[in-house]
């Protein structure tokens, strides 16, 4: 294809500049150091986020973020429902989402049929959801309850429902791979001693693939946890004074609560806004880093 | 590649059948399986019936016409209008400005780690670039109106604009997604065989020389579809344009101006408790269906370019 062009423009072109070439040329250091920088550029990105947040939020990173209830004073006011609803819906997103992305993905890489055309729009599907804004999520939610009739859209089961569908093709995706890097050997292995199709899956190819999916499924579930969009469709940004206790409770969540202080005009709100930001980023650093260290501590390399 | 169905399935059928026993109970359970599979097809086709109903009852009352090309949005106002093309030119500055930071920047990124990182130190480097695309939106929002706008663009630059800006809003949305660009891109340079470096080597090229002219283009396929992934979430982001680029709909003339994204509009309409059937109710679908138009667009290259050349080498 092109690439035998390629190469022969590259002959060509190399053996002009050759006189020029060397590694420590002027225009090829200048070329190493634009690289560095655009990796440096993004670093140090992160560490001023990370730096002026918590110089922001410092002063109110205390317990009353964790005990008090919204409130008009930004003084006496904290986040404790919104970190209970966090809680809540993470909790709520990952009953529904995991047992069936992982059910989805075993059907998808183990048993379809890679050539039937039907199974070929399902994975062109997946892909393509998991890269649908997730406000659309959101509003899908909507919809369904407007068909359903259901006016009080303030509910943890709400929220965890359009979650949910969000990071399920996520899932789906991280378990096929993981399921995929088992070698076959296995499989035949377990079939060649009699067992089902079925027992093999269960019993062996799932089994070895685990740290795979659990790294996966935990790096969804903190996509989960900052999102906020789809929930602001769906009433979560709410006045709440009490705490979030059950499926078909109000809720609210760090992310909304933290858009919310950040859009009021009075210092005190921004000051809280960091503080929660950094109690949210704290979380998710803890997850992110819980999942590099299952996948560099268990992850098998065949 | 093989499949349990592909090792299962005999070639011939002979007298002592290989299939073994029936068994019901793992009909079962494979028969969920395939439940759950078919479930993602139902999401979408949920997600098009959920925008299509109430948008078909919005185009009853206002002309396609008026809503691709009008040019004042006011869906609130007494005299009502509904041009969605103030709400199309914030998505287009917000994207553009964005990806005229992430491009060079991911790209950038990807060729160090691809070529010139020793595997140890691209060890420690991609999971930290990756932290970038764990922080939640709200975050980057946050700090893109407080930090980006009212710090740097105000108080150090001292430049002339508001209380929000597409430009603040652009950048931090261009940070958030290199590392998007990055890591596809690096995939993409990573899958080029050592043989092509090798020979170009063997020519006289140096790294840069390799890099620039034999690995970014056999890569290329790969590398427009990170960009073109990138462009995908860039429109669809929404946290921090609803923060930082701010929520009036006027047509945006420049990068220090507000304005009022597709998204930034459905999440704040959204505050407000509209009745379901209402004309406010179904503005929000028809934006939203506009806004999942676009981006399924996007997708679909993005995903075909990659089917089409992901197998060269």
């Amino acid at each position: 294809m092109s690439t035998s062009i390629g190469i022969g423009a590259v002959v060509s072109r190399s053996l002009q500049v050759r006189a020029k070439g060397g590694e420590t040329s002027p225009r090829s250091l200048a070329f190493l150091a634009a690289l560095w920088f655009c990796l440096l550029f993004a670093l140090l990105f992160l560490v001023v986020l990370i730096v002026t947040t918590l110089i922001e939020g410092a002063p109110r990173l205390d317990a009353r973020l964790f005990t008090e209830y919204p409130a008009s004073n930004p003084e006496r006011a904290g986040a404790r429902p919104a970190i209970i609803g966090s809680l809540w819906v993470i909790g709520t997103t990952t009953l529904m989402a995991i047992p069936l992305g992982i059910a989805a993905a075993i059907h998808l890489e183990e048993f379809a049929d890679k050539k039937s055309r039907i199974n070929r729009v399902v994975e062109l599907n997946v892909q393509n959801l998991a890269a649908i804004p997730s406000i659309v999520y959101g509003m899908l939610t909507l919809a369904v309850l407007g068909i359903l009739g259901i006016t009080n859209k303030n509910m943890v089961w709400v929220g965890a429902l359009a979650l949910a569908m969000l990071i399920l093709p996520v899932i789906i995706i991280a378990t096929r791979e993981a399921l995929r890097a088992v070698p076959a050997e296995i499989r035949q292995g377990s079939l060649a001693l009699g067992a089902s199709p079925l027992q093999t899956v269960l019993r062996n190819t799932l089994p070895a693939a685990v740290p795979g999916i659990a790294t996966g499924a935990i790096l969804a579930l903190s996509r989960a946890l900052g999102e906020a969009a789809p929930l602001l469709l769906l009433g979560g940004l709410v006045y709440l004074t009490f705490d979030p206790n059950g499926l078909a409770s109000g809720y609210t969540v760090m992310p909304i609560q933290i858009f919310n202080w950040t859009g009021r005009p009075q210092e005190g709100f921004h000051v809280l806004a960091a503080a929660t930001s950094i109690l949210l980023l704290a979380l998710l650093l803890a997850m992110n880093a819980l999942a590099i260290f299952i996948r560099n501590r268990y992850q098998q390399r065949w | 590649m093989t499949t349990l169905l592909g090792t299962r399935s005999p070639a011939a059928p002979s007298p002592t059948s290989l299939h073994g026993r029936p068994r019901p109970l793992d009909a079962a359970v494979r028969l969920v399986f395939r439940i759950a599979a078919v479930l993602t097809i139902l999401i979408t086709a949920g997600i098009v019936v959920a925008l299509l109903v109430p948008s078909l009852q919005f185009f009853a009352e206002v002309p396609v016409w008026d809503f691709l090309f009008g040019t004042r949005w006011a869906p609130r106002f007494a005299d009502a209008s509904f041009g969605v093309l103030p709400l199309v030119t914030a998505s287009a500055w917000t994207t553009a400005i964005a990806l005229a930071f992430a491009v060079p920047l991911g790209l950038g990124a990807a060729t160090f780690l691809s070529e010139y990182a020793h595997p140890r130190l691209r060890k420690v480097l991609k999971p930290v670039l990756e932290v970038l695309a764990g922080i939640p939106t709200v975050v980057y929002g946050y700090f893109a109106v407080q930090f980006v706008q009212g710090t740097v663009l105000r108080e150090w630059f001292e430049w002339e604009t508001g209380s929000f800006s597409v430009l603040a809003a652009g950048f931090v949305m261009g940070v958030m997604i290199i590392p998007t660009i990055a890591s596809l891109s690096e995939d993409a340079m990573s899958a080029v065989p050592n043989s092509m470096r090798q020979g170009s080597a063997a020519l006289g090229a140096n790294r840069m020389q390799t890099s620039l002219r034999v690995v970014v283009p056999a890569a290329l396929s790969g590398i427009v579809a990170a960009i073109i992934l990138g462009v995908s979430r860039a429109v669809g982001e929404t946290m921090i344009v609803a923060l930082a680029a701010g929520q009036q709909a006027r047509i945006v003339g420049g990068p220090l101006e507000a304005g009022q994204t597709m998204t930034a509009f459905i999440a704040n309409a959204a505050l407000g408790d509209s009745r379901v059937g209402s004309l406010e109710y179904n503005t929000l679908f028809a934006v939203g269906l506009l806004l999942f138009l676009l981006t399924l667009v996007v997708n679909m290259i993005s995903i075909a370019i990659v089917r089409r050349f992901r197998e060269a080498y």
